[in-house]
């Protein structure tokens, strides 16, 4: 038996440094819709469809889409806090279920912070036994555990005579979402999902913490699956980005290639969008317009075609898949594949 | 402030707003000024508990009463807000200042169609007949472009996506043509694409209607996109005012200076971001200095003892702080 203290160090690298840390293949996951009233609503939502990418060791992957278009879905289906409908989760080369990882050891090393930073701690534990329950659960002594959660509050940069023995509700929304990173890293994880980290967070907190973040992935050899909705904090903080529209993967690609050559028309809008601090060049035409439509009768084809001001009529037949443009970047758009059929599509090479 | 037209669309001078009760007493507003032009856009730009709504709320009474202490003067249109009869203030809601909110949800009642909910307001402010009123509805739809607005008026709000519902309450809001228009962050909870759809809109309406508009927003972004003019607010003081452009590329006071700063935008991949340090003060316990001083690597003795008064350090530009040289 190894001293507990020795417990819970980060697990080695298994698959060495060209296996993706975490692959997602095929995932899917449907909400049936047959409760209603008068069981008025049938059907199936699909929050997430067919969705497959990789995260690779050490990266930061940035999630962006807008509300109903899955990232959420995505990222607890990845956590295994929900079951999918199909598809499957393999982490450092090994699937997570029967022959694979344990979800007891799958856990250990891929943990999450979630944008409600007061509904995610327990209200009646203090801030030290919020950071210790993990450690516990996993045969860490009490002893080890707290002094473990003290190390971490001051790697948060919270004192521990100040906070240690503090709830929930007596903390602010930047102190509370540094003890919930501080909670994540508790079972030093390889990977961290973080789900709009700071979206609930002032600007002049919403620094604080992404600097911290930045900080703890090297001083922990981090990888993050970034979940967010501001561009322009995901421009800042990732190294690839995933665009998700209606359960679909619209467009992967290195940040460079997505900020400055999107090639999917919603990427595109998404991006311009934007608000740019500067009032001497506004808009006067929106990028695109109407909401994102209801997930529960997403459009045929293309789901986007309806509000894609390039649309042709073969968008609305024919489902796009994700295919590679150049290296180092994916889009689901039938303009990107030769012979698709739509008339900004390039000729079918001879 | 000293040289300012008198027949501003909205006065508001040393606005005080505290809430009572048995334990605390909050000090959310601790002495506001300012003008609204006729057609003009004012921004008011702070972090949550800065007191930016509360101040918002106060042009229409909209606090409660038995909790709220409101003294200075607030003047919309001609009407002594403060000093009106609760009848008198009910007539002007709706009709002279309307208010639109972050939630449209929450705002819209669930039990009645959009089409009822806007022509009640026409028929108790204008009293025309429900037919006219249902009319009038239906061009409203169409001026916040709802598409397929006559389906749209038999619709309760739940069988809208978020933008439409906002677009919905616009229209309520417009209903009666007020001269003054309240946006309490209508497009926070909006999706990026919906959100400057929403900001287009208002732009627009706010340009065709000739309104004053009062826009309270955290985020600077959507500032620059609809405001002429921006005052900064930190617990409960503006500390800044000035023109959209001029502010936002020179902002004069370390608090603003700070809040962009700390803004990720383009361009600052790779490099560390500016923060804060430290958090809001408690309203409960200000501090009688500048409110901003805890917080400010350039505070001094001076700063600690009485809150800064007005610098004009050029024409239509103020701040509070000492460190801001007046104009010659």
């Amino acid at each position: 038996m190894p001293a507990d203290a020795d417990i819970l160090t980060q697990l080695p690298d298994l698959g060495g440094p060209a296996e993706p840390l975490l692959k997602v293949r095929g995932l899917t996951r449907y909400f049936k819709l047959n409760r209603g009233l008068f069981r008025s609503q049938r059907g199936a939502i699909r929050a997430v469809d067919e969705v497959s990418f990789d995260i690779r060791k050490g990266e930061t992957l940035g999630l962006v889409g807008e509300s109903g278009c899955g990232k959420s879905t995505l990222s607890r289906l990845i956590m295994a806090l929900m079951v999918p409908s199909g598809g499957e989760v393999i982490f450092d080369g090994q699937s997570v279920g029967p022959g694979g990882w344990s979800l007891k050891e799958y856990r250990r090393q891929v943990q999450m912070v979630f944008q409600d930073s007061y509904a995610s701690l327990n209200p009646r534990m203090t801030v030290e036994e919020v950071i210790a329950f993990g450690p516990i659960v996993h045969g860490m002594t009490h002893r080890d555990a707290v002094s473990r959660a003290h190390e971490l509050l001051a790697a948060v940069g919270l004192s521990v005579a100040q906070f240690a023995r503090r709830y929930a509700h007596e903390l602010s929304g930047g102190q509370r979402q540094r003890v919930n990173i501080a909670r994540a890293l508790a079972l030093r994880p390889r990977l961290i999902i973080l789900d709009e980290p700071v979206s609930a967070l002032d600007k002049s907190v919403e620094a604080q913490v992404l600097n911290l973040l930045m900080d703890l992935k090297d001083e922990f050899g981090l990888t993050y699956l970034f979940v967010s909705h501001d561009l322009n904090v995901v421009h800042y903080m990732v190294d690839r980005v995933m665009v998700m529209y209606l359960g679909r993967v619209v467009e992967i690609g290195s940040v460079d290639r997505i900020y400055q050559d999107a090639a999917h028309p919603y990427t595109q809008a998404l991006l311009a969008s934007r608000p740019l601090l500067d009032p001497k060049r506004r808009r006067t035409e929106p990028p695109v317009t109407g909401d994102p439509p209801n997930p529960v009768n997403p459009p045929s084809g293309c789901r986007f075609h309806t509000r894609c001001a390039y649309a042709d009529a073969v968008c609305s037949t024919q489902v796009p898949g994700l295919v590679p443009i150049a290296k180092d970047h994916a889009a689901a758009c039938l303009m990107t594949v030769p012979g698709s059929g739509h008339h900004c599509a390039p000729a079918m090479a001879a | 402030m000293p040289g300012e037209p008198d027949d501003a669309l909205v006065q508001v001078r040393n606005l005080h707003v505290r809430f009572v009760s048995k334990d605390a007493t909050v000090h959310a507003v601790n002495g506001v000024d300012f003008d609204l032009g006729t057609g003009e856009v004012l921004c008011i730009l702070g972090e949550s508990g800065s007191g930016k709504s509360v101040t918002l709320r106060s042009m229409m009474r909209l606090h409660p009463p038995r909790t709220t202490v409101l003294s200075g003067a607030i003047r919309v249109a001609g009407h002594d807000i403060l000093a009106i009869s609760d009848r008198r203030l009910s007539e002007i809601r709706g009709s002279i200042v309307s208010m639109i909110f972050q939630e449209p949800m929450t705002s819209l009642d669930p039990v009645f169609t959009l089409g009822t909910q806007i022509a009640e307001v026409i028929v108790r402010h204008e009293g025309t007949s429900r037919a006219t009123a249902r009319r009038r509805a239906l061009e409203l739809l169409d001026l916040v472009q709802i598409p397929s607005a006559r389906q749209r008026l038999a619709a309760y709000p739940h069988e809208l996506s978020g933008g439409l519902r906002q677009r919905a309450m616009i229209a309520i809001a417009l209903a009666c043509r007020p001269k003054v228009l309240l946006a309490d962050e209508p497009t926070t909870a909006l999706d990026a694409t919906v959100q400057i759809q929403i900001l287009l809109l208002l732009r627009h309406l706010q340009q065709q209607m000739g309104m004053g508009m009062i826009f309270v927003t955290h985020d600077l972004g959507v500032a620059s996109e609809i405001a002429d003019r921006i005052a900064v607010m930190y617990a409960g003081r503006f500390v800044e005012q000035g023109p959209v452009d001029a502010l936002m590329r020179a902002p004069l006071h370390p608090y603003t200076q700070g809040l962009l700063g700390a803004t990720v935008h383009d361009g600052m991949r790779g490099k560390r971001l500016f923060t804060i340090p430290g958090a809001p003060p408690d309203l409960e316990f200000l501090p009688p200095g500048c409110s901003f001083a805890p917080r400010c690597s350039r505070a001094s003795a001076e700063c600690l003892n009485d809150p800064p008064h007005w610098r004009h350090p050029a024409p239509g530009r103020i701040a509070r702080c000492v460190r801001v040289q007046d104009a010659a």
